[in-house]
């Protein structure tokens, strides 16, 4: 059974400059214990796919439309804004970009921490504070006792994430939503972080959503891949499909643009010509036409749907020969 | 070697002030004895984490530090703030000013510099300098804001070339770009060197773009260099310890191969540059490290011609630390 099943989500910013569409019409699901990557360059509607999932897109500005959303068996869009708070944090746990933004300065890292078993667990205090020095353990943080006692800006930055993702993980969610969560670190750190993930998923089966532009990250611990493109997905597939038998231009212009460690000289780079579309401004046909290599005039005509181009793999591009 | 820029025993070390009367106590060794050489053409590559020092050097280099021991040496001749070495900095909308135009902020460096008199000389060298980076003539009377983070780059690399400088030293220049407009960037600065015979010292954390543009590549942790040697040859065959746990910590975007790699994960952070540790400095992270490594300060050896390391246990690391990235494995594979 899907843990989380997303379908037909779209999203726009009302701005000065008139209407921004970010998402455009996306599926997505996700099963138990199983780690999806959102790939895609700034823009993309990644980062505000994950926030629409959550609830936590400012509702004055932001027009959320979807044709379903749920998760382990619940609507998620007829839940009252109380409903969802308590399923965020709780069955859903979130780790950001920055940790140092997402954690309160003047309160200490016990405190923040042992707040979670407090009101999501109905712990009392005393049990909550040895809860919290257990999940600081978790996540591999020496002394968890002693450092509970500290704020924020006492820990390092590799340290910082490793809390935040501790918060995440305080009532074993279900499912992870990770936006981004490696960018800040170092990459020595960031193989650390990786890991601690992979083993906490391991242990407590939850399946992991994963908002990166960091193609080897995904490489090295997703599952599945979902490649998006101005509001679109222009890719999904097993992260072995999608890596080696890539259906779609776009993908595999931008694993062509990163240069890769574990080759010898490739000559010149091929860079992808032009920047990402405005998305204020979306053409009518393929939003990666004006980019493409491989653009032929019926490119301009429509956006081309995902069209199943192997085993558990879907590309959106003309040129993907559709298979049964 | 026919060096450039040469840097011998550099020191930039940063007092730290506790209290307002207690005075200096102690210092932040942000680079701490810094021997490098950077020929004419060449790209030299410098990489560490956050801490290390690479910016500080890079700073100092450009002058815009003050080295605190050492000699910085350009043709030979001792440095202080020069035309012939520029920088371009990571976050191109930071380091330009936003109420200026385009083409003034390329012109103002060709003026002051006093490169090209009168008026329509420095405007025909503006057009120039836009044509050289990519940017069309309509750039000249728009603001840095109208423009993307690719293409403001382009603009600091513009305000770069406007000195005319030999050497620029990119701090991060790309890392802060999508994948995609990186690429285009690497492309340019590569193009660029080729048409004028600019020597590059190309500073990153990380390692693809570094080491697609550089020829040689040095690697810094905690104010010293550890290992350098020619870009092929370090990624082949790193001989430090620290060196091959970054390498093994770079994800490369193939699952295959990922699947296949043996990692080194270390433990903690990088320690602070206030009191570094006696012996060779990777010493609490390494996962390898001796007794020796913990009590003296490993030689600076060369393995083969031009790879030169600071570690004891550089002939053995093949064994320790079987390597992550194999090329073999993976070519054979495509």
């Amino acid at each position: 059974m899907q843990l989380l099943e997303l379908e037909g989500l779209h999203v726009a910013f009302s701005t000065d400059r008139g209407e921004a569409k970010a998402v455009n019409g996306i599926d997505l699901s996700l099963k138990e214990s199983e780690t999806l990557a959102v790939v895609g360059e700034s823009g993309s509607g990644k980062s505000v796919t994950a926030l629409a999932i959550l609830g936590l897109l400012p509702k004055r500005t932001a027009m959320v439309r979807a044709d379903a959303l749920r998760f382990d068996g619940r609507d998620l869009m007829a839940l009252s804004e109380e409903q969802l708070r308590a399923m965020r944090g709780k069955d859903i746990g979130m780790v950001f970009q920055d940790p140092m933004t997402s954690l309160n300065p003047v309160l200490t890292i016990g405190r923040q921490l042992s707040e979670i078993g407090e009101v999501h667990l109905g712990m009392t205090r005393a049990t909550a504070q040895d809860h919290a020095a257990d999940l600081l353990d978790q996540v591999g943080i020496p002394q968890a006792k002693a450092r509970l006692r500290d704020y924020p800006h006492q820990f390092s930055g590799g340290m910082r994430q490793r809390v935040g993702i501790a918060m995440a993980i305080a009532c074993k969610p279900k499912l992870l939503i990770a936006d981004e969560p490696t960018t800040a670190l170092d990459v020595t750190v960031q193989a650390q972080v990786l890991e601690l993930l992979a083993e906490l998923q391991a242990e407590m089966r939850m399946a992991i959503m994963l908002v990166t532009h960091d193609l080897g990250v995904v490489a090295r611990i997703a599952d599945r891949v979902l490649v998006m493109y101005a509001g679109s997905v222009v890719e999904t597939g097993s992260a072995e499909a999608v890596f080696s038998r890539t259906g779609m231009p776009y993908t595999r212009a931008l694993l062509r643009s990163v240069p890769r460690l574990d080759q010898a000289d490739e000559g010149p780079l091929r860079p992808i010509r032009g920047s990402p579309p405005d998305v204020m401004r979306l053409a009518k046909g393929c939003s990666f036409a004006p980019r493409c290599d491989l653009v032929e005039a019926r490119c301009h005509l429509g956006q081309p749907p995902l069209a199943r181009c192997g085993p558990d793999h879907q590309a959106a591009c003309v040129l993907v020969e559709p298979t049964a | 070697m026919n060096a450039l820029i040469e840097l011998r025993d550099l020191a930039v070390h940063f007092p730290v002030h506790r209290g307002l009367m207690s005075g200096t106590s102690g210092a932040i060794k942000a680079v701490d004895g810094v021997t490098l050489e950077i020929a004419r053409g060449e790209t030299l590559g410098l990489v560490g984490e956050s801490g290390c020092g690479k910016s500080t050097l890079g700073r100092a280099v450009v002058g815009l530090t003050q080295p605190t021991g050492g000699t910085i040496l350009i043709d030979n001749k001792p440095m202080t703030r020069d035309r012939r070495v520029q920088m371009i900095f990571q976050d191109p909308s930071a380091s330009l000013n936003p109420r200026m135009t385009v083409g003034a902020a390329i012109a103002e460096p060709v003026r002051l510099n006093g490169l090209r008199h009168g008026r329509a000389a420095v405007v025909a060298r503006m057009h120039e300098l836009l044509d050289l980076v990519g940017l069309p003539q309509s750039a000249t009377h728009r603001y840095p804001h109208e423009f993307s983070g690719g293409q403001r780059q382009r603009v600091g690399i513009a305000r770069a070339l406007a000195c005319e400088p030999d050497v620029i030293v990119c701090d991060e220049a790309v890392s802060a770009l999508d994948v995609s407009i990186q690429a285009q960037i690497v492309a340019l600065l590569e193009d660029l060197q080729g048409r004028l015979g600019l020597t590059y010292l190309f500073i990153a954390h990380d390692l693809g773009a570094l080491k697609h543009i550089s020829h040689r590549v040095a690697v810094m942790y905690l104010g010293k260099i550890v290992e350098v040697a020619p870009k092929a040859e370090l990624f082949a065959n790193p001989r430090h310890a620290y060196t091959r746990a970054l390498l093994s910590a770079i994800p490369v975007p193939d699952p295959m191969v990922e699947r296949q790699r043996k990692r080194i994960i270390l433990s903690g952070d990088i320690p602070s540059p206030a009191n570094p540790t006696s012996g060779c400095r990777f010493h609490t992270r390494c996962p390898v490290a001796i007794d020796r490594c913990r009590s003296d300060e490993p030689d600076w050896q060369e393995m083969s011609p031009g790879h030169h390391t600071a570690c004891w246990r550089a002939n053995e690391l093949v064994e320790l630390m079987p390597d992550a990235l194999s090329l073999s494995t993976s070519d054979a594979r495509r």
